[in-house]
């Protein structure tokens, strides 16, 4: 009687579906890496980087200035139009020997389109602890209204 | 150096075995070191930092900084996130030139300021050839 062996896999492929699972992991892992807290960013590369969260009434701006004196920077909104301009200055120290330098120091010019219009009137801006935060209210005729409908 | 425009240089992430206790990355703050008049002073950039959460540590020839900032989060929907805020933490060997009884460390508008003045005998003296 004939023994019939049936070609098997190499032993890596034993389980074809743990093979599967174990790579779907790498991956993730591979994704959690470059996607990972501190990474998932969707950075314009303009100066200064900013994170805008809308509550549907207001835009919260925030942006990371430290050692500005608040009149080095200049906001200006017109409509749905965010201008955020400013200079950092260098630090004035003479007759020092840097060790290291990796604080920068220039001018900055960011314009950027938020998704309503806000109201200029009300908009307030604060720096505290080198982070700049800004509240822009929706304006009034940007707001939805709600239209009732009348029984006939 | 006042014509250049600010470039976006991305946060680096602490690259080492320490870990943050809380939930947010840590990054190195970058920082300028210079030295005049026989004393060093370090300054880092940590925005978002306050003098509460500052920590500034001696251990040994280790210096070590460490910021925590607040969470930023208002509840809303996240339209632009071009930053991460995190906690800063950065290590400096210093040698004991450093007279580590005058250390100081100010902080304002998320920039801190360190001034190590170097210990006396640490200074350059000036030695007198006598004539015989």
């Amino acid at each position: 009687m004939a023994i019939i062996n049936f070609p098997r896999f190499p032993r890596l492929f034993n389980d074809p579906f743990q093979e599967i699972s174990r790579m779907k992991r790498e991956m993730d892992r591979m994704f959690e890496s470059l996607s990972g807290p501190g990474q998932m960013l969707l950075g314009s590369g303009v100066f200064p980087p900013l994170n805008i969260e809308d509550d549907g009434e207001n835009l919260s701006v925030h942006a990371e200035l430290p050692g500005m004196k608040p009149e080095d920077i200049e906001i200006s909104v017109e409509g749905n139009t965010l201008i955020l301009r400013g200079e950092r200055k260098p630090d004035s120290v003479e007759n020092v020997n840097y060790h290291r330098r990796e604080r920068l120091a220039g001018r900055f010019h960011k314009a950027i389109t938020l998704p309503y219009e806000v109201n200029s009137e009300g908009v307030n801006a604060e720096y505290r602890n080198g982070v700049l935060k800004l509240n822009l209210p929706r304006a009034e005729h940007a707001k939805a209204k709600r239209i009732d409908v009348k029984a006939a | 150096m006042e014509n250049k425009e600010m470039q976006v240089v991305e946060k680096q992430e602490v690259e080492s075995n320490v870990e943050n206790i809380r939930r947010v990355p840590l990054f190195v703050p970058p920082v300028d070191i210079y030295e005049s008049n026989g004393t060093l002073t370090l300054v880092a950039d940590m925005p978002g930092v306050s003098i509460e959460n500052l920590t500034i540590d001696l251990d040994k020839d280790t210096l070590t900084i460490r910021g925590a900032t607040g969470v930023e989060e208002t509840g809303g929907r996240t339209l632009l996130r071009e930053y991460v805020s995190g906690d800063y933490y950065r290590q400096f060997s210093i040698s004991n030139l450093i007279d580590r009884e005058k250390i100081d460390a100010s902080i304002k508008d998320g920039v801190l300021r360190l001034t190590l003045p170097k210990a006396e005998s640490a200074k350059p003296r000036k030695i007198e050839v006598k004539a015989v």
